[in-house]
């Protein structure tokens, strides 16, 4: 009698204390709206031929030279979006909803509310299986997210044929999202793991911050067709990739090496910086638009 | 004696598990800052350069400032910006500071120097951080790293580090001469992730404040991948030139 009582009462403690280990699990608030600092250039899409930071297959070279940013003109291409990769991409901020199981109180997903030109993204958490390989792909793909470390790890696959850029970089159906979101107090970092086995010959990432805003964020709006130029059945706008106009304007801008514009592999690691140590040119001073609100590369 | 019971498993839910206790209180931890590691940054890291390309493998342009909150008081010294003179001075290492140096293409190599203090040295600049998890009072004079306080934020499965650097010589956040100040303070998360082929990434989110030249906080998140030993190791000096 005196063992049981003992052992449920050791039970009882083992209890509390593994509630008071779980507050350490930090499964933090993700639901909320989060605006986005723009203290770093993630967007790379202010001249056709950007590239750097990437390590592009030369197929991959080839069919992003070959892009014509006109071909989002055509009507039927309007409202296509962007793919997953686009949120942390474009400029706007998150808006995150969570949905709970009535029963269990459980989250079973989070949602990334939508933009204009990005659909939104379900996270999900309730441990659901993957589908076939053979499902719909989608531009936001299909998204599976756990706890793990203190950030909320997720994965997106079945994603629809599309872009890493909108500079027309492309990213396959096979390609592979790994997310990371770590929250450390009201400033959200969004780690971006891309992978393509076609396209990209080293990972694609990107981190960007976002702060918790107070101010509920909404960048929902339809996608509304319209003439732009180009009538159905015109042919799709696109260059010879040898012979894209815009090849050589970002070299000329900032005398940077043609390579990293381009996305060569090497570019990315620190023995690049010392091999173009005695070629590098710096450019003339800047005089216009030069400071934290110009977002956007100077075109002349 | 049953009230008692209760109490004592009470309050020991409350308290949590010991490492995390004495982190949460701040106080003397009953283990060392090495023991109660939640995730292990030691190694050497390399910097994958995906993020603000054109502001850190090759110098800006004189004058150029984008994506940086600079106040008024910064635009003089950003226009003026002059490296000979910088080399001229000894300021070479202005743009190595602890408010940049994570962003310069490099390596890191993290070690622990004692059971309390993590040390990171970068090969470009040749420098050196200590994060200090043990309290201590800031004697030296201002230097080009400051005086880092260290804190493990432990989680489920992992964690984070919180760094908190203040105590620095002003400095620049890129080459090209957009200044940090004496006052600034450089607050910096690292968070690891797993990378395919058991590859592991280094993720430091760092925010500098700065009340003189800053008009908001300044959040870059620089990354490394983890290398497999030193071999690519290459220190070099400062250089305000390049």
């Amino acid at each position: 009698m005196l063992i049981h009582l003992v052992a449920r009462r050791a039970l009882v403690a083992v209890l509390f204390v593994g509630l008071a280990a779980s507050r350490a699990s930090a499964q933090f608030d993700f639901a909320g709206s989060w605006a986005p600092i723009g203290t770093e250039d993630v967007q790379n899409d202010s001249v056709p031929v950007d590239y750097l930071g990437l390590a592009l297959t030369d197929e991959a070279r080839t069919r992003a030279l070959s892009y014509d940013e006109s071909q989002k003109s055509m009507i039927e291409r309007q409202c296509e979006g962007w793919g997953a990769a686009y949120m942390v991409l474009g400029p706007f901020g998150l808006r995150v909803t969570s949905q709970t199981d009535p029963v269990t109180n459980r989250v079973v997903s989070f949602a990334i509310g939508a933009w204009e030109d990005w659909n939104e993204m379900v996270i999900w958490m309730d441990d659901r299986p993957r589908p076939s390989e053979h499902a719909l792909h989608t531009q936001a793909g299909f998204t599976i997210g756990r706890w793990e470390g203190g950030a909320l790890a997720a994965r997106t696959t079945h994603v629809k044929a599309g872009f890493i850029r909108k500079t027309g970089v492309p990213l396959t159906d096979h390609a592979t999202i790994d997310w990371r979101f770590f929250r450390h107090g009201d400033i959200l970092t969004v780690l971006m793991v891309a992978t393509d086995p076609v396209y990209l010959v080293e990972p694609a990432i990107v981190s960007k911050s976002f702060r918790m805003s107070r101010t509920p964020l909404d960048y929902r709006a339809g996608c509304v067709t319209g003439y732009e130029g180009r009538e159905p059945g015109d042919s799709v706008p696109h260059y010879a990739p040898d012979q894209n106009p815009f090849a050589d304007e970002f070299v000329k801008l900032y005398h940077l090496p043609k390579e990293a514009v381009l996305g060569y592999p090497e570019t990315l690691y620190p023995e690049y910086r010392k091999k173009i140590k005695n070629s590098y040119v710096p450019p003339p001073p800047c005089t216009e638009s030069c400071g934290a609100a110009g977002n956007f590369v100077l075109r002349r | 004696m049953r009230n008692a019971f209760v109490v004592f498993v009470f309050v020991l839910a409350l308290a949590g598990p010991a490492p995390l206790r004495a982190q949460r209180q701040n106080g003397p931890a009953t283990t060392s800052a090495r023991d109660r590691a939640p995730i292990d940054l030691t190694g050497y890291w390399v910097s994958y350069v995906t993020e603000n390309w054109r502001y850190r493998m090759v110098t800006p342009a004189k004058g150029e400032y984008r994506r940086i909150p600079a106040s008024p008081a910064a635009l003089p010294l950003i226009n003026a910006w002059d490296p000979a003179a910088d080399e001229r001075a000894g300021n070479q290492c202005r743009s190595y500071g602890a408010a940049a140096i994570m962003s310069v293409p490099g390596r890191l190599h993290i070690t622990w120097q004692d059971a309390d203090t993590l040390r990171v040295e970068t090969d470009a600049g040749t420098q050196t951080r200590l994060f200090h998890f043990a309290p201590r009072a800031a004697s030296s004079p201002p230097s080009w790293q400051g005086q880092s306080t260290a804190t493990w934020e432990p989680a489920a499965g992992g964690g984070s580090l919180r760094v908190v650097t203040s105590h620095m010589r002003a400095g620049y956040l890129r080459k090209n001469g957009v200044p940090y100040s004496d006052r600034a303070t450089v607050t910096e998360h690292f968070d690891v992730a797993p990378l395919a082929d058991n590859g592991r990434l280094l993720l430091v989110t760092a925010i500098v404040e700065d009340p003189v030249y800053l008009t908001g906080p300044y959040v870059v998140s620089p990354h490394f991948k983890k290398e497999p030993d030193g071999s690519k190791w290459d220190p070099t000096p400062c250089s305000s030139t390049w």
